[in-house]
């Protein structure tokens, strides 16, 4: 053992109320194994984070590869020496991706050719027996399997110093086993490579060189797993870790007995007949067949993807069955029976709780849901929470929590309601070794005092042993069922695990034998420098964000349809030209004089007669309802007192409800009344009062006919070019964050400028295909051409697909939920597209407030540039200052997302 | 039934915990009903306001300074002298929406009976302001000729007395119109949103998966959605109504405000409704983002709050029957500005009650089987 790989020193963070550090100092060995141990929530994971580099330090140093880790520029010389797996099964991979567009695009970010990347992913895939799945999309694999899938993405650059969180967690034992050789056997070839692996598995721990144990974020020890034993005094590292635990920790820690079971009679709690499930062609449960008894503690055990989930989901009702039957207490499962699903607690293998509720919130909505009496619902949720050793955080959300914190609370959730059957899928997945064996006494005691029947899928052999009976399962067939012991026997192996690994080896024939002797990469090179600006990388992002894209039809067919679609009713709907006014008069008068003039309303093609009042309350009653736009009152004696030129009175009320509306309904009216008065001058005088002394003549310019649409459709444009790109765009980011990929930016070499543009191309490109559909339809279906400069059209659409773009992002950058995300693009930019760029108002009108904030924003730039290309006949010489604002614009959006973006987390 | 209504309180409180823990989601729900309901109906109107307008004038007699001193305020700005030559590049680049044109010798023309003629040039990619500007213009011109022809020679009595007064908004104010419409189109875009994206989030975290195994059914998820998400943005939208339109903008609301409420309610359900529907059709943010917005901007743009319903084709009248946002403005419209009763407005009302159920059958029918396959 010689200098260390990685040294720090007090180290302190703290989130929230919570330390998850206090004062850590520690050299890790380079060229060396080197394991880090605790419980769950000890600061593992803060600490790995923290030597990978994606977490930014709150007080302390650390060294890492000979530098500062703090200091960026040592982080982005030595970024690509180093490859971090975080937590969570496969949770940096792509699920719409295949395993192998996932590793390629690994390969990418590390600038690998395209030989190089083919060849290592060939021999990583072999090496984990991955081959036979390249093609299949990393979202359809098996948890384990994306596990193996997360680890070649890490191994794929052959790094110095190899990070991996729990990188076994839910990986099945000949998996893991094959795992750990991968590793050895790359160590071998690469003896420099320095590997530091976060575990909850003690016999993994075995095999490393070194060990620091931790608790509640300190070192309670390191050296070699000999030393750690001799310091302990214990004879294997799982009992050894228990001991060194301080006092209140071990406290009510008792090894795990299994009483015998009393048989109960009566029919089996859970029966599988024949239970098939097929995906496509894919079958995923193939004829599967048991029974459990009341009581029972059934495990299931089998290698990763071999359909223990699936049949455990039919057996909830959550999958429909293809073929055979599903039976619990004895009749055939039905998913809508509320009676059975009090009676069942279910625990699926990812974790399903509400992560913007509290641990306490989380446990008292079950209570709830499950109708536990009101009485007994406080008392049980305090219950549990003692139970599960959820007390200390009963009052954070679980998504600040470590994995094995939040197994608990789902494991709670599924027990609060006493269930007389328990379907537990992997529920000790990075579960840390006490807390494991607290559970089990949990569930002993539910089984054995309480005869709840427990059906539970494990990893741990050693949870296997402790089941009244087991099954092994491997390509969605069952293949052996019996005792721990039967099992044992009838492979004449020693231990569970290798008559599992016997039993799997038979199944699979020769087909993993693939994994002896395979040639791991060999393609050593020198170490890239990892440039500042890499094109390749941001090409890698925008590759990968295209795929992901086409992956989505539905998605990429909205992206077309939905501007066309708005386009065409919003082209044809929105119109000012204002006809077919309904009106009603009330003629108090009836003479001609009074029928005259109402003539004069009945002939205009902008009024539509209605049927005639009779009373002043029957007119407001009728405009109240809106049947009416205008009501005409002819006052008695009307007609007399016109003949005596007595300037009588008319009236006429215009409903002003909508003031657009009522205002031309005025102008109509006074331009009527005008030309009626002329004629009746004209009447009275025997000559012309030449009512056009001057005459005036108005010319539309850009749209002689004045048709609403020649406006509209360049307006369209301009709002769907806005709204939906940026809606778009405002996922890309947090989307990641709320699904795990976003630890790939910060892991790798990728700059926050490459990762921002790899994400913003794809749609600008999208949507500038989708600006010439658009085109089509304007020219087309509205016969409105583009009558100034195309070229100008199209350039300015581009930068204004990038400010569009960059907007997104930058919304992107600083919301925390995808629903916030969305929600924020569309409400910020609707306002200013919609009501002040000059769509509906004319700029030169906007004022104050309106005028601003409508500049502050990129849609009335381009207003400009859509209205003066396609109807005022312009081009780049008029609209040049519109050009630069959106290139301002565009520049600044993303120019901010940069700033805003942290490539460490905090 | 009992426990019907007991699931929908519990699960709706989760949604409302879930809706205040996003702080992001608390602010622009405040902005979208104080700021941007107050920036809209201050800053943008329809009605001819500010309009610019430009003018050569070539005559510089008594006549042309009379029509301009009547192109007045709040119609129009001052009118603003350019040069002949830039007449065009002034309305090119949007710095007028109507530039007239006094040719020479106009007003001796004028008095002469040789009817000269002046030019407006109109803007007519200004849409709202250019048809009705020119129309006031035209009145302008007509009057001032008119008063000075007269003066000079025969007086001119008009025989009419005519009146016009509009009922609702007397002085056709249009704050009062768009801050209302604005009120409504943002109950539209939150309930839809925040919903369907509430549903979508449920299911890409696998939520909804883990509430399908508990004692819970599809219709209790989907009430409880609707009942909170709702709960929440009509209280926004009532607050709103309340302090930003009625104190604030100092818009009068004629009907009553009860009524305005149990419509708004009806209308919520219809719209989360369609939000749940949406999502059914969709399987990620994403898909719903793109699937949502254009229905949005359709809704909101085509509904009778921008421009008159009546302009809008026919064809395209009878399918906007379809979006609940038509029966709802007529509604709001009735009551708020025209102090219309139930009597008047109950066949919205119905409308939109049917539109709601049957939102609510299609997406509940779809929603087990989209859901459980994630």
């Amino acid at each position: 053992m010689t200098a260390a790989v990685a040294s720090v020193s007090g180290l302190r963070q703290s989130y929230g109320a919570v330390t998850a550090l206090d004062d850590v100092t520690l050299d890790i060995p380079a060229g060396s194994m080197a394991g880090l141990i605790g419980p769950d929530g000890v600061g593992k994971s803060t600490l790995l984070a923290i030597v990978a580099g994606v977490r930014e330090i709150q007080q302390g140093t650390a060294h890492v590869l000979g530098g500062d880790i703090a200091d960026a520029a040592h982080r982005r010389a030595c970024n690509h020496r180093i490859a971090f797996m975080p937590q969570g099964l496969g949770r940096n991979l792509y699920p719409t991706l295949s395993v192998s567009e996932n590793l390629d695009f690994f390969g990418r970010l590390f600038g690998q050719g395209e030989d190089e990347r083919a060849a290592r992913i060939k021999d990583l895939l072999a090496a984990t027996g991955l081959s036979p799945f390249a093609d299949r999309p990393a979202g359809k694999l098996s948890g384990g399997m994306k596990q193996k899938v997360s680890l070649c993405s890490a191994l794929i650059h052959d790094p110095d110093l190899l990070i991996l969180d729990e990188p076994s967690t839910g990986v099945d034992a000949l998996a893991r086993a094959q795992f750990w050789d991968l590793i050895d056997s790359i160590r071998q070839d690469r003896p420099s490579m320095s590997v530091i692996v976060a575990t909850a598995y003690m016999d993994e721990a075995e095999r490393f060189d070194w060990i620091a144990a931790m608790s509640d974020g300190r070192v309670i020890a390191t050296g070699s797993p000999d030393e750690i034993r001799k310091i302990s005094g214990e004879t294997t590292l799982e009992k050894a870790f228990v001991a060194l635990l301080p006092e209140a920790m071990r406290k009510g820690h008792v090894e795990v007995v299994v009483p015998p079971r009393k048989v109960a009679d009566g029919p089996p709690a859970i029966e599988a007949e024949g239970l098939t499930k097929r995906f496509g062609t894919f079958t995923a449960v193939d004829n599967v067949e048991f029974q459990i008894a009341p009581g029972e503690i059934f495990g299931f055990l089998g290698s990763n993807g071999c359909g223990k989930s699936v049949t455990m989901k039919m057996l909830t009702g959550l999958i429909p069955v293809t073929e055979g039957r599903a039976l619990l207490f004895g009749q055939t499962l039905d998913p809508d029976d509320m009676a059975t699903r009090l009676r069942v607690g279910y625990m699926s293998q990812s974790f399903s709780l509400y992560s913007e509720l509290t641990v306490r919130q989380n446990l008292d909505l079950h209570a709830e849901l499950y109708r536990l009496p009101i009485a007994e619902r406080a008392p049980r949720v305090a219950e549990m929470l003692a139970a599960f050793d959820l007390q200390d955080v009963a009052d954070q959300r679980p998504g600040n929590l470590p994995l094995g914190i939040r197994q608990r609370l789902q494991l709670a959730v599924a027990v609060i309601h006493k269930p007389e059957v328990l379907i537990l899928d992997e529920p000790t997945s990075g579960v840390d070794p006490v807390a494991r064996d607290a559970f089990w006494q949990y569930l002993i005691a539910l089984s054995r005092k309480d005869g709840v029947t427990i059906f539970l899928s494990t990893h741990f052999m050693i949870e296997g042993e402790r089941c009244d009976r087991i099954s092994f399962m491997h390509a969605g067939r069952v293949l052996a069922v019996g005792t721990p012991d039967e099992l044992i026997a009838s492979k004449g192996e020693s231990t569970l695990e290798a008559a599992f690994v016997s039993y799997l080896r038979e199944a699979t024939d020769t087909a993993r034998d693939a994994s002896e002797g395979a040639s791991r990469p060999t393609l050593t090179k020198a170490p890239r420098q990892a440039r500042r600006f890499d094109i390749m990388r941001l090409w890698a992002f925008a590759r990968r964000e295209t795929t992901e894209i086409l992956r989505d039809p539905m998605r990429l067919v909205f992206a077309f349809i939905g501007p066309i679609s708005v386009m065409l009713t919003v082209g044809y709907g929105i119109s000012f030209d204002v006809e077919d006014l309904p009106y009603a008069a009330l003629d108090r008068d009836q003479t001609a004089e009074s029928r005259e003039l109402l003539e004069a309303f009945a002939g205009s093609r902008y009024f539509q007669e209605r049927p005639p009042a009779f009373s002043g309350g029957e007119m407001d009653a009728r405009l109240k309802s809106g049947e009416l736009a205008l009501a005409i009152e002819v006052p008695p004696g009307f007609g007399k007192a016109l003949l005596r030129q007595e300037q009588p009175e008319l009236e006429i009320t215009i409903d002003g409800a909508m003031p657009f509306r009522g205002e031309t309904v005025r102008g109509y009216v006074q331009g009527l009344a005008l030309s009626y008065f002329f004629d009746q001058i004209e009447r009275k005088q025997g000559r012309a009062t030449d009512p056009t002394a001057a005459g005036l003549a108005t010319r539309f310019s850009y749209n002689q006919a004045f048709k609403s649409v020649f406006a509209v459709v360049p307006s369209v444009i301009m709002l769907t070019l806005i709204l939906i790109p940026a809606a778009m765009t405002a996922m890309g980011i947090v989307r990641e964050k709320e699904t795990g990929s976003i630890a790939n930016f910060r892991a790798t070499p990728v700059t926050r400028t490459e990762f921002l543009l790899g994400k913003q191309l794809p749609y600008v490109t999208i949507f500038f295909l989708s600006l010439f559909t658009l085109l089509a339809l304007a020219y087309f279906m509205f016969g409105v051409p583009v009558t100034g400069s195309m070229t100008a059209l199209i350039v300015g659409s581009l930068i204004y697909l990038f400010a569009a773009t960059g907007f997104g992002l930058l919304v992107s950058t600083f919301t925390q939920t995808q629903v916030a995300a969305i929600f924020a693009a569309i409400v910020i930019a609707l306002v200013p597209s919609v009501s002040f760029s000059g769509l509906l108002v004319p700029v030169s009108s906007l004022s104050g407030i309106g005028r601003l904030t409508g500049l502050a924003f990129p849609s009335s730039w381009y207003q400009q540039i859509s209205v003066g290309t396609f109807t005022k006949g312009l081009g780049f010489a008029d609209l040049w200052h519109n050009f630069a604002a959106l290139a301002f614009f565009a520049l600044l959006f993303i120019g901010l997302a940069v700033a805003v973006l942290k490539k460490q987390e905090k | 039934m009992a426990q019907w209504f007991a699931n929908i309180w519990r699960l709706g409180l989760k949604e409302l915990r879930s809706l205040v823990a996003d702080p992001v989601i608390v602010l622009l729900i405040i902005y979208i009903f104080s700021y941007a309901v107050y920036a809209v109906a201050t800053g943008a109107k329809l009605e001819v306001e500010n309009a610019a307008v430009g003018y050569v004038d070539q005559d510089r007699s008594e006549l042309s300074g009379r029509i301009l001193g009547a192109v007045l305020p709040p119609e129009f700005e001052e009118p603003q002298e350019v040069a002949a030559d830039e007449a065009e590049a002034a309305l090119n680049n949007s710095r007028f929406v109507f530039v007239l044109t006094f040719p020479p010798r106009f007003e001796a023309d004028v008095l002469a009976g040789r009817q000269p003629e002046i030019q407006l040039v109109v803007d007519a990619t200004a849409m709202a302001h250019a048809g009705n500007g020119a129309v006031f213009l035209r009145h302008i011109i007509q009057e001032e000729v008119a008063k000075f022809v007269s003066r000079k020679g025969d007086a001119t009595v008009l025989p009419i007395d005519l009146v016009v007064r509009a009922a609702f908004n007397p002085n056709l104010n249009s704050s009062w119109f768009s801050s209302i419409m604005q009120v409504i189109n943002n109950v539209t875009i939150l309930s839809v949103l925040l919903t369907g994206a509430a549903l979508i989030r449920e299911r890409e975290h696998g939520t909804i998966e883990h509430l399908l195994v508990m004692p819970v059914t599809p219709s209790e998820i989907m009430v409880a959605k609707i009942w909170a998400n709702g709960l929440a943005i009509v209280a926004a939208a009532i607050l709103s109504l309340l302090f930003v339109v009625q104190m604030v903008l100092s818009v009068p609301v004629a009907g009553s405000i009860t009524l305005f409420v149990v419509g708004a309610v009806i209308y919520m359900v219809s719209v989360t409704g369609l939000g749940i529907l949406l999502a059914t059709f969709t399987t990620s943010m994403p898909q719903f983002g793109l699937l949502a917005l254009p229905v949005l901007v359709v809704m909101n743009l085509l509904s009778g709050s921008t421009t008159p319903i009546e302009s809008i084709p026919e064809w395209l009248r009878i399918v906007m029957q379809a979006a609940p946002s038509t029966h709802f403005v007529a509604f709001a419209q009735a009551i708020l500005y025209r102090g219309a009763g139930l009597s008047a407005v109950w066949p919205s009302l119905v409308t939109m009650t049917v539109l709601s159920a049957v939102f609510f059958i299609i997406a509940l029918m779809r929603f087990r089987k989209t859901m459980a396959s994630a």
